[in-house]
């Protein structure tokens, strides 16, 4: 078996939360984001992370590349554990790990060209190269996200949201990364450029063979790009699965009802009838359930779900459940009948 | 006689940029308990749309056309009118709940302020009547729920005071201006239950106005697809999706990624929006439609029906469309945004651009003259 490009075991984000009102000597809450993580991305693979908001998706993206402290491992395919690397050999590292942001506009700076933008990632870096071959290498980098390269010199404001999210990809593949993070690419364009963006991604991934963890909360998407997805829930792994098995064969129930609440653009399809009723809101993951965190909202619980955290199983489809398996017609039925009481 | 009748409604927006048309002579009918779903990208003109019919539109925007709600023209009628229509008749429901509720004033208050204002009803019996209403949109414990601040309501718990709120006078016509679109799938599967029970309950009809196609498909009878400020097609939901007749409603369907499919590569429509501020002289869809043809550049194709209840404004032949005949190919590079010609190497007018960006609706600039 091949070595997993990254193999996270145990990753914890726990972030102190000081009451209002509190005093300086009083303990801080403890937020839990990331709640144990444990996750295998295997080179030129696309692993697509989904959940409701709030559910530390987006935490836990910044924790793999240490923009947020966290505790476990991660171990890179050459051994290195990246948790527990000084910001100074970070640095190696993340030449090899890139991130693409949510807000197109946004994460690229207003008073730098695009070209200053594109090879800023390359001069650091690589400090010593040469001027003109940046500008080269910056060019041929617009070319393939598709790019006119005379646009060298504009500002982001000329751009169009879809083509920012160009640049912030030519930014992130201009220092050859075997692994770029993809925090929302997508969320913020409309349906028509989102096409494009996701075409570019899947394009430059088997031309570059890189590795993709793709976050998004639209499953539609999801499903689109990637090989492998996670499912998380108040910071734990509900599911994991291949995209194909997971989409057709969930077994979690939080699985079923998020997928089923997706809705299909289709007039024949009857959204009443199919969706599965989740009771309640998201708890708070200052004070998470115990047990299995989605017992308080589950059509499926029962007594041990309080007591007892279900581990994740083991296998290729691994689900973190007591009780697996597709939801029966009447566990739904009863599910509607609690959520209209 | 339809509930709500536009008739040629067009926006425009006088801005540092110039006039922008934001929506552009649009002819649409609601009849009554009926839902009616409008969809487009962003900057299509279909929030623009409801707003002018709310008298709702910024300071700087105008609009010229007819709206006949119940057989009473409603458009830029003065504010004594327009107000005993709005919540009483007509209610609309705004994308963001959070900034929509007033934050200081508790959700009683807010809401017995409909009440006692249009009713006339004691504040007493107002808030009672509005822990009722929450009790109607399911939010348990509605009773004590209606003496807390809009922020400590959850996103959904919040989408559901907004539509209690808008409920509460029984309108006859809802708007509902992207109800669904910052919250969560799971919570907009529930809201969209709820509207489509509150709509049977309460008999009233509905303007979805909404980006997501897939909403669209499970709550609408009719659909208008926007595109540049113009109705590009209407029809009964099935038909449009099964088969669409304008080649922006085909490119759209192309490009979701869909969860019931397979992983085939999705169709994207190349290119990006139309400027509105600098309207394109024909179709606005022409520099991304791989139907166009000559006459696309310079004339806008009108809304014409072509079957039972369908129109569609284009002039690509409805065969060719339907059977995919392309006229073009294109590629997906794209020139930037802007009108700026291709310049290689001189960079672009900092100054200029920078100052000149900060036309912000309202502002004044100097810079702008040229």
């Amino acid at each position: 078996m091949t070595r997993p490009l990254l193999d996270v075991r145990d990753l914890r984000v726990t972030f102190q939360i000081q009451s209002s009102g509190a005093m300086p000597w009083h303990k801080p809450k403890q937020l839990r984001a990331v709640g144990g993580v444990d996750f295998t991305l295997n080179p030129g693979e696309t692993l697509g992370i989904v959940g409701e908001s709030g559910c530390g998706k987006s935490t836990l993206a910044r924790a793999l590349i240490g923009l947020v402290p966290a505790t476990g491992k991660a171990e890179w395919i050459d051994g290195k554990d990246l948790i527990s690397l000084s910001p100074r050999q970070m640095m190696k590292y993340r030449s090899d790990i890139q991130m693409v942001f949510q807000d197109p506009l946004a994460s690229l700076n207003p008073r730098m060209t695009v070209g200053q933008i594109i090879a800023e990632p390359l001069t650091t870096h690589h400090p010593n190269l040469k001027r003109a071959e940046v500008k080269e290498r910056v060019k041929a980098m617009m070319e393939k996200v598709g790019l006119l390269p005379n646009q060298i010199n504009r500002y982001p404001h000329e751009f169009s949201g879809g083509q920012c999210q160009r640049i912030g990809i030519a930014r992130a593949l201009i220092v050859e990364p075997k692994l770029i993070i993809c925090d929302e690419p997508v969320s913020a364009l409309d349906v028509s450029i989102q096409a494009q963006v996701i075409n570019l991604l899947i394009r430059l991934q088997k031309e570059l063979g890189l590795s993709l963890v793709f976050i998004a909360h639209d499953l539609s998407v999801v499903k689109h790009i990637s090989d492998r997805v996670m499912v998380l829930y108040l910071g734990k792994v509900m599911e994991i699965a291949s995209s194909d098995d997971l989409y057709a064969h969930p077994q979690h129930p939080y699985t079923q009802a998020l997928l089923s609440a997706v809705p299909v653009p289709d007039p024949d399809y009857d959204p009443v009838a199919s969706v599965v009723p989740l009771k309640g809101d998201l708890p708070s993951p200052l004070n998470p359930p115990s047990g299995c965190v989605f017992r308080t909202r589950c059509p499926r619980a029962e007594a041990r779900c309080a007591t007892e955290a279900p581990a994740l199983s083991l296998g290729d489809h691994q689900v973190a459940c007591h009780f697996p398996g597709p939801l029966t017609e009447t566990e739904i039925a009863r599910a509607r009948r609690t959520e209209a009481a | 006689m339809a509930l709500l009748e536009l008739r040629d409604l067009s926006v425009r927006f006088r801005t540092n940029d110039g006039e922008v048309h934001a929506v552009n002579q649009v002819n649409l009918d609601v009849d009554a308990g009926e839902t009616v779903g409008i969809v487009g990208e962003s900057g299509s003109g279909k929030s623009q749309l409801s707003f002018a019919i709310m008298g709702l539109l910024a300071r700087n925007g105008t609009a010229s056309g007819m709206v006949t709600f119940d057989g009473q023209q409603i458009l830029n009628t003065p504010p004594k009118v327009i107000n005993k229509i709005r919540a009483e008749k007509i209610a609309m429901i705004f994308q963001d709940p959070m900034t929509s509720l007033n934050p200081y004033m508790r959700v009683a208050d807010q809401m017995a302020e409909v009440l006692t204002l249009h009713k006339g009803m004691s504040k007493k019996a107002a808030v009672a009547e509005s822990a009722r209403m929450l009790d109607a949109v399911r939010i348990p414990d509605a009773r004590a729920r209606v003496n807390l601040y809009p922020h400590e309501f959850s996103g959904g718990m919040r989408q559901r005071v907004m539509i209690a709120m808008a409920l509460l006078c029984r309108p006859k016509l809802l708007i509902a201006d992207e109800p669904t679109t910052a919250l969560d799938v799971t919570v907009q599967a529930q809201i969209m239950a709820l509207l489509a029970e509150l709509q049977t309950e309460f008999g009233m009809a509905m303007i979805l106005i909404t980006h997501d196609l897939g909403v669209v498909a499970g709550s609408c009878e009719r659909v208008a697809v926007m595109y540049g400020g113009r109705i590009r097609e209407t029809g009964p939901v099935g038909p449009l999706f099964t088969d669409p007749a304008h080649p922006y409603t085909q490119g759209l369907l192309a490009a979701i990624p869909r969860i019931d499919h397979g992983d085939e590569e999705l169709a994207a429509i190349p290119g990006s929006p139309p400027n509105m501020s600098r309207p394109p002289e024909g179709c606005a869809f022409e520099p991304r439609c791989s139907y166009r043809r000559e006459e696309c550049a310079h004339l806008a194709p009108p809304l014409e029906d072509f079957a039972k209840g369908r129109a569609r404004a284009c002039f690509a032949p409805l065969n060719d469309v339907r059977g995919g005949r392309a006229t073009v190919h294109l590629s997906e590079v794209e020139p930037p945004a802007g009108d700026i010609d291709d310049d290689d190497i001189t960079p672009a007018p900092i100054a200029d651009a920078i100052i000149g960006g900060a036309g912000v609706a309202g502002t004044s600039s100097k810079v702008d003259q040229p």
